[in-house]
C-alpha cells in the first residue's frame, strides 16, 4: 500500500473520557484508523472492543499515557506506529475547586493534568509531525479559560495557561503545513460533569464536539467553540 | 433524589438513583446493595424498574464487547440499547432475534422482562436467543449463567425481573437479513373467532399480530386487521428503495402532559373506526414497509406516554390459555366496550411456552391494552385480572402497576422456585424493587 492509499491516521489522547471515545467513533466513521491511549489499559481496552466491534473493519490501536508522566512523551512520540495526521488532546480533569483551594496537591494535579501535560505532550506532537510533512494539531480547552470564576478557576487557570500554548504554538508553526486548533466546549454533558445542573439548551453532547472535531479536516479553523 | 417512574408514569416514586460508569463499578454497587434493583432505560410501564430503598442506573454499561460476522453472535455490556444494536447492524445485515414493541429498550432489560414480539410463538422470547449472561450479586460475587452453567439461576434471571442480581453482560445471536423492509399482509377478521382463528393458522408468518378495535360492539365485538410480516428480500425493493433505511429519530415529540379528557371514548372510537377501515382497504395488497415503521410505531413519537395526561397510565396485558382464550377474551371486549373504555393500543396475539421462571408467555392468546389511570379503571382491571386468574392466566410483569399477589400466584406455578433460588442465593432482602415489595417475589 502506498502512503497515499493508506487511511489516514487520527491519534486520540485520552481516548477513554466520553468526548474522546466521541472522536474517535467520528474519526472511524470518515475511514481513518485511530489510536487511542490513556492510563488505565483495561479501561483503554474496553473502549478499543467497543470501537471495533460497531465500526466494521475498522483499525483501531491502543498506547497507554499518562498525562502527569511528562517523561514518558519523547518515548512514546517515538514509538507511534507511523505517521499520525491528526492528534487531539481531550485529557481533562474537572477536580474540585473547594478542595484545590486548601489541598495543594489536589490544585497541582487540576493544573498538571489540564495545563502541564496536554502543553508538554502537544509540543513534542508538533516537533515530530511538523517533520512528517505537517498536520492538525486540536486540543480540548474549555471556555472556563476565559476568564477566572469563583467556582471552578484552578480548573479555569489551568485550561487558561493551555490555550495560550495552542495559540503560541499554531502562531510558531503558521508558516508551516502544520496546523493547530483550539475547541472551547461550553457545558458537555459527560461524567465529568455528571453531578453539575446543567442549563440544558446550552449544553453539548460528546457527539456534538465530536462532530465539529472531525468538520475541521474538511473546514480549518484557528478557534472553535462549542456553545 | 430522583423521580422515578415505569412508561406508564404511574406510580411515581422519589428515590436515590445510582450512576456507575463501567462493570467493575456496577458489581461494587450491587455488593453494596440493601433492597435495590438495577434500571434501563425505563420502559417497563409500572414499578419493576424502582428500587425499593435504591435504584442502580445501568445505562452507563453501553459498550460493545465484541461480534462474529459468521456466528452473528453479539456479546454487549447490558446498557446497550437495542436501538444502537440495529442502527449498528442493520447496515451490515443483521437484525436482533426478538424485538420488542419499543427499541429504546437495554439488553438487561430485555433480558430481565424476557421480552416477545410479534414472532414469538414462532422463534420464543430474547431469553431463548441469550447464550449466556453475566450477574453481579449482592455477595460481591460475578457468575457466568448459560442453559449449561448455573442453570437454575439463569432460568431465573430470563424474566426475573433484575430480582436475581445485576445483569451486567450479554451474549445472543443476530440473525441475517437481506434488507431492512418488511413485508405485511394485512387479513381482516370481522370477530374476535375469526381473529383467533387467523392468529392460530399453522404455517403462518414470521412475525404476526393483530391489532383490535376494543369498542366494536355485538356481532363486531373483536373485529382485528391481522397484520403479517416477513423481512423482505433484497430483490423485492424497488431501486429507489435504499437497502438498509436509517430509522427515524424520534424526535416529533409530545411537548407537554395533554389534558386526560382529550382522550375519550368518541376520539378513541374515531381513531379505532378509522384505522379499522383503512385497514380493510389494504387488505390483502401486500405492503413494504419500513423496519422501525413496523416494528416500532410509536417511537416515531417520543414521549407518546404523555398523551394520557399527568395522571400516567397503565398498560395491561394478559394471557389466556387456549382452552378459554376465545371465551374469556370476549368477555373481557364485553366489558370494555360495555363501559366504552377503548384503548388506542390493543393487541392480540398468539404465544408460546417461554423457558424462564417467571417469563410471561404460555400456550394461549395474550390481549395487551393501555387504559389512562382512574379508580373506576383500576377496579376494571381487577376484573379482568380476576377472569384470567380463573381461567389460568396471567399478567405481564414488565407491564404491570397493580395486579394482586393472588393474580400472580395463579398464573407463575414457578413462582415458588423463583422466591426459593432468591433466598438461596441470598437476595430475597437485597435485591428488592418496588414490584417486588408489592407482589411479595
Amino acid at each position: 500500500m502506498t502512503g497515499a492509499d493508506a487511511p489516514k491516521r487520527a491519534l486520540v489522547i485520552g481516548g477513554t473520557s466520553d468526548i474522546g471515545r466521541a472522536i474517535a467513533a467520528a474519526y472511524l466513521d470518515l475511514g481513518w484508523s485511530v489510536t487511542i491511549t490513556g492510563r488505565d489499559m483495561e479501561a483503554v481496552e474496553r473502549e478499543l472492543r467497543d470501537l471495533a466491534t460497531r465500526h466494521d473493519g475498522a483499525t483501531v490501536e491502543t498506547r497507554h499515557l499518562d498525562i502527569l508522566e511528562t517523561a514518558s512523551f519523547d518515548g512514546f512520540v517515538d514509538g507511534l506506529p507511523g505517521r499520525v495526521d491528526t492528534a487531539i488532546c481531550v485529557v481533562g480533569m474537572l477536580g474540585d475547586q473547594e478542595r484545590a483551594q486548601t489541598d495543594a496537591d489536589h490544585a497541582t494535579q487540576v493544573m498538571r493534568t489540564n495545563y502541564e501535560g496536554p502543553a508538554l505532550l502537544s509540543e513534542t506532537l508538533a516537533a515530530r509531525m511538523a517533520e512528517d510533512g505537517g498536520g492538525l494539531i486540536v486540543g480540548i480547552s474549555s471556555v472556563a479559560g476565559d476568564r477566572g470564576r469563583a467556582t471552578n478557576y484552578v480548573y479555569g487557570a489551568a485550561k487558561a495557561g493551555f490555550t495560550a500554548h495552542l495559540s503560541g504554538l499554531r502562531n510558531r508553526f503558521a508558516a508551516t503545513a502544520l496546523r493547530v486548533t483550539t475547541v472551547k466546549p461550553g457545558f458537555v454533558r459527560t461524567r465529568m460533569t455528571a453531578d453539575m445542573d446543567l442549563p440544558g439548551p446550552l449544553t453539548a453532547t460528546p457527539a456534538e464536539v465530536a462532530r465539529r472535531v472531525v468538520a475541521l479536516e474538511r473546514r480549518p479553523a484557528d478557534v472553535i467553540h462549542v456553545l | 433524589m430522583t423521580d422515578l417512574s415505569g412508561w406508564g408514569r404511574y406510580p411515581r416514586v422519589s428515590g436515590p438513583l445510582g450512576h456507575v460508569a463501567d462493570m467493575a463499578a456496577a458489581a461494587e454497587a450491587t455488593s453494596r446493595m440493601r433492597g435495590g434493583v438495577a434500571r434501563g432505560l425505563g420502559r417497563s410501564y409500572g414499578d419493576a424498574a424502582i428500587g425499593r430503598e435504591t435504584t442502580l442506573a445501568a445505562t452507563g454499561l453501553d459498550r460493545m464487547r465484541s461480534f462474529d460476522p459468521v456466528t452473528g453472535l453479539l456479546h454487549v455490556e447490558a446498557g446497550v440499547s437495542l436501538a444502537e444494536i440495529i442502527a449498528t447492524f442493520l447496515p451490515r445485515g443483521y437484525f436482533p432475534p426478538v424485538v420488542p414493541g419499543t427499541r429504546f429498550v437495554t439488553v438487561g432489560g430485555m433480558i430481565a422482562s424476557d421480552v416477545h414480539g410479534k414472532n414469538q410463538h414462532n422463534d420464543g422470547t430474547f431469553g431463548d436467543h441469550v447464550e449466556w449472561l453475566a450477574l453481579a450479586r449482592p455477595d460481591g460475587t460475578r457468575l457466568r449463567c448459560s442453559p449449561g452453567e448455573n442453570p437454575d439461576l439463569f432460568r431465573a434471571t430470563i424474566g426475573g425481573m433484575g430480582l436475581t442480581g445485576v445483569i451486567l453482560e450479554a451474549a445472543f445471536r443476530l440473525k441475517p437479513v437481506e434488507s431492512g423492509w418488511i413485508r405485511q399482509t394485512t387479513h381482516v377478521a370481522r370477530n374476535l373467532s375469526e381473529a383467533i382463528a387467523l392468529l392460530r393458522k399453522t404455517g403462518g408468518a414470521t412475525y404476526t399480530v393483530a391489532w383490535i378495535d376494543v369498542l366494536a360492539r355485538g356481532a363486531a365485538l373483536g373485529r382485528s386487521l391481522i397484520l403479517e410480516g416477513e423481512h423482505a428480500p433484497a430483490d423485492a425493493l424497488s431501486p429507489r428503495q435504499d437497502r438498509f433505511p436509517a430509522g427515524g429519530s424520534g424526535r416529533l415529540g409530545v411537548p407537554i402532559d395533554m389534558p386526560g379528557w382529550l382522550l375519550n371514548k368518541r376520539s378513541v372510537a374515531a381513531f379505532n373506526a378509522l384505522y379499522y377501515r383503512r385497514g380493510v382497504r389494504a387488505a390483502r395488497a401486500p405492503a413494504l414497509v419500513p423496519w422501525d415503521a413496523y416494528f416500532f410505531p410509536l417511537d416515531g413519537i417520543l414521549n407518546w406516554n404523555r398523551i394520557y395526561g399527568a395522571r400516567g397510565f397503565v398498560q395491561h396485558q394478559c394471557v389466556i390459555p387456549d382452552a378459554a382464550a376465545e371465551a374469556v377474551l370476549s368477555d373481557i371486549l364485553d366489558r370494555l366496550s360495555a363501559r366504552g373504555e377503548g384503548s388506542f393500543l390493543a393487541v392480540l396475539k398468539r404465544l408460546a411456552p417461554a423457558s424462564g421462571l417467571m417469563s410471561f408467555p404460555m400456550e394461549g392468546m395474550t390481549l395487551a391494552l393501555d387504559l389512562p389511570v382512574s379508580e373506576h379503571r383500576l377496579s376494571l382491571l381487577a376484573e379482568i385480572d380476576a377472569l384470567v386468574a380463573g381461567a389460568g392466566g396471567r399478567i405481564y410483569l414488565a407491564k404491570d402497576a397493580c395486579q394482586s399477589r393472588e393474580t400472580l400466584h395463579a398464573g407463575y406455578p414457578d413462582i415458588d422456585r423463583f422466591r426459593e433460588i432468591r433466598r438461596e442465593t441470598g437476595n430475597a432482602t437485597r435485591m428488592a424493587s418496588k414490584l417486588s415489595e408489592r407482589l411479595g417475589l
